[in-house]
């Protein structure tokens, strides 16, 4: 029955799908608490930036961006970002495209979370003469990451199923090894239901245990 | 009762949208040839082999083949129906019967034939490389070893370069082979490996044409075969009939020379039927 999964990696294919989303979540939840900070910030330029970003990358297929990153960035503009071997500079440049893509959710995300801590809060903070910085930093952000738990963890399900476009620049993950063995084997469905169950076998743990989190730290309002 | 409104009417388009994609599918019956259609799977995305001009017109050597075969089945040229079977479909739609045969690059292997049948060979390809014209500093395939390569993520050719080609080499792998081609005409990438048919195919493209050369070497076996249901004897009879038909009358030739002739492809005799070159 599953003899076809001899002489193949699966454990290994899979590490490099947890290692791709476990950098570019890190990533894309720095670089999207920054566009959400530029989107409240009280600096016009900033949140025209932040705008106009979001609306485009969030608009734009990931293939097309993740392609781009390998055919636009290092063929032609030879940006490696330090790798030296093919293996590396793909991988990295995989984590950079799911980064910019993946931030812009995350910074929408953000933005109904700050959106749910009261106007109240931030008028009282400024009034005992904190900055704006320290305002976010202290008592908006704080608020709003408790708030918003459960649709940050629906952007990590779907960042991880995203992964899987990288094999389109020949990152060696998941659905790279499944391509590879459809070719070989001519089992289509069984190897996809494999991969498929894998998948779920990743994101439905993410799912529960983020679900169970939201409901502890969320602010009782 | 705006909002009601506007949810109302979204749902129904919805539904309608719904109801559209469900009810894609047309089957034609690949039956007998009288008047009825056949449906055959090619690729729609490899010059010389099987591609998909932008008037819609399909072209290439295996639609020759297809087309050819058809015609001895009984079929007009008019009856036939193309249909793209990617490679990782191709027993799938057999299987269903979505595809009376299949003609689409399609290597004869022992994994396929516990699924399909083959007719053929009716052409014997191998593994190759292609560089840019100016270069000459791959002689052989151990050359590959220090080289930057090319091929397509999850092909046979990409993971014989990994397993034992030239298990050193830089192998950057792609969705298609025309982003491998825009490295190498960068020249971020020094070699692209697949088939040397379909290689020549790219080569053969007018905007291709004198940029790139074949290396001619020889690494792998590849044996087209036409894909058919399993057991279905009497059509790989008549197939097999057609494709020797084909070879004896001057057409094989003929179709050889116009898809792959500007490459400067040295192709190999017509195989015999039933003589798979391991």
């Amino acid at each position: 029955m599953f003899d076809f999964l001899e002489g193949y990696d699966l454990l290994g294919a899979f590490w490099v799908t947890v290692q791709l989303t476990v950098y570019s979540a890190l990533g894309s939840l720095i670089w999207g608490t920054l566009l959400a900070g530029m989107k409240v910030s009280p600096v016009p330029l900033m949140r025209g930036f932040a705008t106009v970003y979001v609306n485009v990358v969030r608009n734009i297929p990931l293939t097309v961006i993740i392609v781009f990153s390998s055919l636009g960035l290092y063929q032609t503009l030879s940006v490696a970002l330090g790798g030296d071997d093919t293996e590396t500079v793909n991988f990295r440049l995989a984590v950079l495209a799911l980064v910019a893509y993946t931030a812009a959710f995350v910074c929408e995300a953000l933005r109904s979370g700050i959106n749910t801590v009261p106007l109240g809060q931030a008028e009282a903070a400024r009034a005992l003469g904190l900055s704006f910085t320290q305002v976010l930093r202290l008592i908006i952000l704080p608020q709003a990451f408790r708030a918003v738990v459960n649709p940050l963890s629906n952007v990590l399900i779907a960042l991880t199923k995203n992964t899987t476009v990288a094999s389109a620049i020949g990152v060696a993950e998941a659905s790279y090894l499944m391509k590879g063995m459809i070719e070989n084997e001519a089992q289509l469905i069984l190897i996809s239901l494999v991969f498929a169950f894998g998948f779920v076998v990743l994101t439905l743990p993410t799912g529960l245990i983020l679900g169970w989190v939201s409901k502890k730290v969320a602010v009782k309002r | 009762m705006q909002l009601r409104k506007v949810t109302a009417t979204s749902a129904a388009v919805l539904a309608l949208a719904l109801t559209a994609t469900a009810c894609g599918s047309d089957k034609e019956d690949g039956g007998s040839g009288d008047g009825k259609k056949i449906t055959i799977g090619i690729k729609i995305d490899q010059p010389g082999i099987g591609l998909k001009t932008p008037d819609g017109k399909y072209v290439g050597f295996d639609v020759d083949v297809a087309t050819y075969v058809a015609k001895e089945l009984g079929y007009k040229a008019e009856d036939i129906v193309f249909k793209e079977t990617k490679s990782q479909d191709r027993e799938t739609a057999i299987d269903r019967g979505d595809v009376k045969f299949i003609a689409a690059s399609y290597s004869i292997n022992d994994e396929r034939l516990q699924k399909v049948d083959f007719a053929g060979p009716y052409l014997l390809a191998h593994q190759d490389i292609l560089v840019r014209a100016d270069d000459d500093s791959i002689k052989s395939p151990e050359d590959l070893n220090s080289k930057k390569l090319c091929s397509v993520t999850g092909s046979t050719s990409a993971q014989n370069v990994k397993k034992k080609l030239a298990p050193k080499a830089d192998l950057q792998e792609y969705g298609g082979y025309s982003e491998c081609l825009t490295g190498l005409e960068n020249k971020v990438i020094d070699a692209l490996t697949t088939d040397d048919s379909i290689l020549a195919g790219y080569a053969s493209q007018k905007n291709f044409q004198g940029k790139f050369k074949l290396a001619g070497f020889k690494m792998t076996n590849e044996n087209y075969g036409i894909g058919l249901k399993k057991g279905d004897a009497d059509l790989k009879k008549k197939i097999n009939d057609a494709l020797t038909k084909m070879v004896s009358d001057g057409s094989w030739d003929k179709a050889v020379k116009d898809n792959f002739g500007p490459a400067n492809y040295k192709n190999e005799p017509a195989p015999k039927i039933g003589d798979v070159v391991k």
